[in-house]
């Protein structure tokens, strides 16, 4: 399966460069929803706490995290964050009062702590759990930026930053249950890793930003950063929550998986297996 | 009128010189934050607003204060205010002022501010926030403005102006329901995620706003020969009274909520602003004494408004003792308390506590002096109209 | 009128201030800038998207729909002219060919004395390679 997939991927990569019908994101469902235009509104969930299902249309992507795969290999952990801090440019910087996280690793009881209890397993408790932006279907972030800075990328359900537009208010930071999002105090340019990846820009000062879910690798027909360092482990399956034939939903059907602070309503994207 | 501002006593030009300085200082500080980021103050990744939100938000409440001047006196036709309900538009307008400058303040990218407008986000809490501030602030200079030339002018303010005052009511109210409303619709900010914020918040400003109109005609009684009346005094007492009283009540339901159904996400900011919340062994409690100092001169203050109206007792120190008091009281609370002790615990239930810096400090005074500059100047303007029309 | 003089020396004095920036160089803007064709593209590509003098025009145009065509819509899909395909995008577009960011962009933005941000957060490739 997972090799198939990653053909695949490649495949839509390949059509992309050479310029032939839709871009690669569009591919990663099988679904023809968003091929056909229309009908794929940003993910307006249904309203109302526990009680309403789950429900979004068009491509909404997705993870699961297996954390099975982690606790006897937290070293593809660390594997994972440099490799998206690589990716993305984003700076390394010592203080935690103005530090850049995409994605980083936390205790259980910091992740889920509405989970959290006494008696929970050794394993559990001694490990890292791997925390970033949930993309959320209903984003509370979306909700209180005043400029349409962050929003919902209609194609693929991505909560994206535009740091063109974005007046660096910090409102989206007071409203995320989750702690995504880290705003650049000064200029990060100095604090970023060495060589640059050429393909990506940096973020100036003044600016808030996140995990963005690698939209720029998957225009490519690539996989996230993270789940790339994965690769072959089954640790982190990426892909279309709303396409019952994808890889992800095979998991997420099969699987008893959990999400951070569904209580805060949401409906986040990533879903965890402890 | 403006001409009323430039003749004054040593005594107006001395007070004029120390807010310049302080105005000069937060400036000079203003452009070293400008230059290299907001990470000049003391806020970070967990604690991602400080000082100027929290003063942001207290005098969105001090200015929404003036109402309790400009209700009795436009709704209710009561005279006694005739004289000051002026100062509580005018104090309105220099705390807006003071709003929209720690706004941009805290705007990591300034030079974007309009932003707001070009791609205006009528589901974002912040635009409406930036429509009814303006919205208010041109209100009051209206207003303000035209009623003052006629009383100048000693004839009657024109008819249509009332239409305007009647307006600013509303808005009056929604500037400070906006403002909570930035706050209390934030899921997973349980300290904040409560519907009795926005009563709350105008509770407290219809306390914070009139004490310091109280204040400034103490002050004003002593050094510009201008006195607002008994009656109007003992009728602001009255109203901060019961305006603290409700704050208080509504306070203390917070509590109750907290501490009587232990859920965790509501007492722990409480149990971090009061009592010190310990978090792996240490105990973090840096805001304890502020808010303890702010319990003590909430009910000092309390107390001695309430034996001036039980003993029938009227004192101008007495008045004035409370009235600092109680601003203060407010200031600890909502200038202090409420926002940085939202952002405690932070998502990931850790703690990092939020310090200002001394650059931050200068930016915030100096916005502050500005403010005062702008009352004085007001302030000075409208006696100055009142006396001539006396004389 | 009153203060006649007072008024019309203040006025003077205002307009003097305000065209400051046209009279002080005695109404000469300078030399535009100008270099070799090797200078601009110095890798010897002939093709644009467009050609030379709409670009001038409207490349912030341009780079703006790109802009809000990729974050905006992820719509990343290349722009094809005359056969040849091109990435949206400042750094991995234009700047592959006119890899000399401090004469093609700078020397006209100076003359013209605009001030865009783009790389306040875009890398130049003197940067990257800098870097490397």
């Amino acid at each position: 399966m997972d090799t198939k997939r990653r053909k695949f991927l490649k495949m839509a990569g390949a059509s992309v460069l050479a310029g032939i019908g839709a871009p690669a994101i569009v591919k990663l469902s099988t679904k023809d929803a968003v091929a056909a235009g229309g009908g794929h509104g940003a993910a307006k969930a249904s309203h109302g706490g526990g009680h309403g299902a789950e429900e979004s249309s068009g491509v909404r992507l997705g993870m699961v995290i297996d954390m099975r795969k982690f606790y006897d290999n937290q070293g593809m952990l660390d594997k994972a964050i440099e490799s998206c801090y690589r990716v993305h440019n984003t700076p390394k910087i010592d203080n935690p009062k103005s530090e850049i996280k995409w994605i980083w690793k936390t205790g259980y009881g910091n992740a889920f702590p509405e989970k959290s209890h006494n008696h929970r397993s050794h394993t559990v408790h001694e490990s890292s759990f791997p925390v970033l932006c949930n993309h959320c279907d209903n984003p509370s972030c979306v909700k209180a930026c005043p400029t349409k800075a962050t929003f919902v990328v209609e194609k693929n359900g991505i909560v994206a930053m535009d740091f063109h537009r974005c007046i660096g208010c910090r409102f989206c930071m007071a409203a995320c249950p989750y702690g995504a999002r880290s705003f650049n105090w000064e200029d990060p340019r100095p604090h970023i890793d060495k060589p640059y990846n050429a393909d990506f820009p940096t973020r100036m000062r003044g600016v808030v930003e996140k995990c963005n879910f690698c939209g720029e690798r998957l225009a490519l027909g690539q996989e996230p950063a993270c789940v790339e360092a994965c690769k072959g482990t089954g640790a982190i399956v990426f892909g279309d929550l709303n396409d019952p034939k994808s890889e992800v939903r095979k998991v997420l059907d099969s699987e008893f998986t959990i999400q951070r602070k569904p209580s805060a309503g949401t409906k986040p994207s990533v879903f965890y297996i402890v | 009128m403006i001409e009323k501002t430039l003749k004054g006593k040593p005594a107006y030009w001395i007070w004029l010189a120390v807010l310049g300085t302080f105005i000069a200082v937060g400036a000079a500080c203003y452009i070293r934050q400008y230059m290299f980021g907001l990470g000049l103050t003391g806020m970070s990744r967990d604690v991602s607003w400080g000082l100027y939100i929290s003063q942001f938000t207290f005098l969105v409440g001090v200015a929404a204060g003036g109402l309790m001047l400009v209700l009795p006196y436009y709704i209710h036709n009561y005279k006694a205010f005739g004289r000051i309900t002026i100062l509580g538009e005018f104090l309105a307008i220099s705390a807006l002022v003071m709003c929209l400058m720690f706004i941009m303040a805290d705007l990591g990218q300034p030079l974007r501010g309009l932003n707001v407008i070009f791609f205006a986000t009528p589901y974002s809490m912040l635009f409406w926030d930036m429509c009814v501030l303006w919205g208010y602030l041109l209100l009051n200079l209206l207003c303000g403005w035209v009623i003052l030339t006629a009383e100048r002018k000693q004839v009657p303010p024109p008819k249509w102006i009332y239409v305007f005052v009647a307006i600013s009511i509303p808005f009056a109210v929604s500037i400070h329901t906006v403002t909570a409303m930035l706050y209390c619709g934030l899921p997973g900010r349980h300290f904040w995620l409560s519907a009795i914020i926005a009563p709350r918040f105008l509770a407290s400003a219809f306390a914070a706003g009139p004490s310091l109109i109280l204040i400034a005609c103490l002050i004003m009684r002593k050094y510009a020969n201008f006195d607002a009346g008994k009656e109007a005094i003992q009728k602001l007492t009255t109203i901060i009274m019961y305006a603290v009283i409700i704050n208080t009540f509504f306070f203390l339901l917070e509590f109750f909520v907290g501490y009587y159904s232990e859920v965790p996400g509501h007492i722990h900011s409480l149990e971090y602003l009061f009592f010190g919340l310990e978090h792996d062994g240490h105990v973090y409690n840096n805001l304890v004494p502020f808010m303890w100092t702010s319990v003590v001169f909430n009910f000092t203050g309390l107390g001695i408004l309430a034996y001036m109206k039980i003993a029938k007792v009227f004192d101008y120190r007495l008045v004035g003792a409370s009235a600092v008091l109680i601003f203060l009281a407010l200031w600890a609370d909502k200038g202090l308390g409420f926002v940085f002790g939202g952002f405690v615990p932070n998502p990931l239930e850790e703690v990092t506590e939020y310090i200002p810096t001394m650059n931050e400090l200068g930016i915030t005074l100096g916005i502050w002096a500005t403010g005062f500059f702008l009352m004085t100047l007001f302030y000075k303007i409208a006696i100055g109209v009142e006396h001539e029309v006396e004389a | 009128m009153y203060n006649k003089g007072t008024v019309i020396a203040g006025l003077a004095i205002f307009v003097l201030f305000v065209t400051f920036p046209i009279w002080f160089n005695g109404l000469d803007a300078g030399a535009m800038p100008k270099y070799t064709e090797a200078e601009m593209v110095p890798n010897g590509e002939k093709a644009c998207v467009a050609p030379a003098d709409v670009m001038r025009d409207t490349h912030m145009q341009l780079l703006n729909e790109w802009r809000d065509d990729v974050l905006r819509n992820s719509d990343r899909v290349m722009v094809k002219v005359d056969g040849k395909e091109y990435r949206k995008g400042l750094q991995i577009a234009c700047m592959e060919c006119h890899s000399n960011k401090e004469k093609f962009c700078d020397s006209c933005h100076e003359y013209a004395a605009v001030q865009p941000t783009c790389w306040d957060c875009h890398l130049t490739p003197a940067a990257i390679k800098e870097a490397q």
